[in-house]
């Protein structure tokens, strides 16, 4: 049995469990916007995602970092700098920033895609597997920033007159908003409309389980609930 | 749609006892926030941690001494974090020149070099947003702990619940690392106190907000909507 089915929603800001009742419902303790889901969750985390995809392609085709010295100018982009990484000895290194800054942004993109049309489909196929990958998706989201800490750190720091300077390209800034996108992609997106499908498709118990609870008294203190 | 007002209710036997807020009401009806799943809490005594029966997420965490354990971190947190800023986090020498550089400075080259989204990307994930949350923390649990439950702290409690993510110092920990990787092959680089304070303050920020349960101080507020 879901709380949405007995039309009882959990405030998305202080987690009290309430009656829903009519449109533009307010929690009785905090006083947020009541919802039975996130308003909008699926065209909200499509519009961030896509956003996110298109500027994917700058940040990876334009140069993250401008170094220059007496030698010359090098532009490097995310991908040469793990590939200098790798050729210069430090390949633990280079899988490291390979792993957060190329393979995360894309596993991410991927997963949110995967996550989005199963439940536009209705799916019912492993809400357990499902719901996992979104949890992975959303505690490794954070860490796709370390590129540009290292690109910032390095642009401050080699700042030595003719000999080398390093500057930040503007493939950061693809970069960064690529990051900021994605993570908000995932926090508009709702992890119940996964279950929603097979909520639905259950039938109703004749009698409820003894696990399920009633729902005539849904707080220790009736009065708790607003009317 | 009638507004509703609130008020608060301050837990007056609990003060007395100086002791943290209740736990929850026996059998109390939980919807677990991930897969909606109605169902009861289990009766406990002391610290318990409780799932959802379906999908495993966290529906409960509970310590009798949290607030306290969250205030300490958050005191050392603000030593650290001041310590971390005020301090250049490494310094380079190539050829008898020095260059060295803060958390600001980092934020400010960037800002100078035409880049003020990334600036402020960094400088809101590493500057800002620790710094509020350990103010907001600090704020909301002295009083806290004496007891007394702070004017603002629905808005308070929201906040932090929303800048929690967008605070990112243990990334930028690992940044630093790989930059200081790439730069020991052509300079030499020396690591400055913000490196190690910055080391302690990840461990003491997680720490914090592992501590720190909301729903706790959550469970303190009240419910009274006011007749309209």
């Amino acid at each position: 049995m879901t709380a949405a089915h007995y039309r009882l929603a959990n405030c998305h800001s202080c987690g009290l469990l309430s009656r829903l009742e009519g449109d533009g419902a307010h929690c009785p303790r905090c006083g947020a916007h009541l919802h039975l889901r996130k308003p909008a969750s699926i065209a909200r985390t499509w519009a961030y995602l896509i956003a996110a995809m298109i500027l994917y392609i700058p940040a990876n085709a334009l140069p993250i970092m401008i170094t220059g010295s007496i030698l010359g100018e090098q532009r490097d982009t995310i991908l040469s700098g793990v590939v200098f990484l790798w050729s210069s000895g430090s390949w633990p290194l280079a899988l490291l920033v390979f792993f957060a800054s190329i393979m995360v942004p894309m596993l991410k993109m991927i997963a949110l895609t995967l996550l989005l049309i199963s439940v536009q489909c209705r799916s019912r196929w492993q809400p357990l597997q499902r719901l996992k990958l979104y949890r992975l998706v959303e505690f490794v989201g954070r860490w796709s920033m370390l590129d540009i800490y290292v690109v910032a750190i390095l642009a401050a720091l080699v700042q030595i007159q003719s000999l080398a300077t390093v500057t930040a390209g503007p493939g950061a800034v693809a970069f960064a908003a690529v990051v900021v996108l994605t993570m908000l992609s995932a926090m508009s997106f709702d992890p119940r409309l996964i279950w929603d499908p097979l909520n639905d498709a259950t039938p109703e118990p004749a009698t409820p389980e003894p696990a399920t609870p009633e729902p005539r008294e849904p707080r220790a203190s009736p009065d708790a609930l607003p009317r | 749609m009638s507004t509703i007002r609130y008020r608060f209710i301050a837990p007056a036997p609990m003060l007395a006892q100086r002791r943290p807020a209740a736990p929850p009401a026996r059998g109390e009806l939980v919807a677990c926030h991930e897969c909606d799943l109605l169902q009861r809490l289990q009766p406990f005594s002391g610290d318990s941690v409780q799932r959802c029966a379906r999908c495993r997420a966290l529906l409960l965490r509970y310590r009798v001494d949290g607030a306290q354990r969250s205030l300490a971190w958050a005191l050392t947190g603000v030593m650290l974090f001041l310590i971390t800023n005020a301090f250049p986090i490494v310094t380079l020498e190539l050829q008898g020149i020095r260059n060295n550089s803060t958390l600001a400075g980092t934020v400010l080259s960037l800002w100078h070099e035409g880049l003020p989204i990334v600036a402020g990307v960094v400088a809101i994930t590493t500057i800002c947003v620790p710094g509020i949350m350990l103010a907001a923390m600090l704020y909301l649990l002295l009083p806290l702990n004496r007891g007394v439950l702070p004017a603002g702290s629905i808005g308070l409690l929201r906040a932090l619940a929303a800048m929690r993510p967008w605070g990112m110092v243990e990334v930028f920990l690992l940044g630093v690392l790989v930059a200081l990787v790439k730069l020991t092959h052509f300079a030499s680089v020396i690591p400055g106190t913000a490196l190690w304070s910055l080391g302690a303050l990840v461990i003491a920020l997680a720490a914090m907000s592992a501590s720190f349960h909301a729903d706790e101080v959550w469970r303190r507020i009240g419910i009274q909507p006011l007749k309209p």
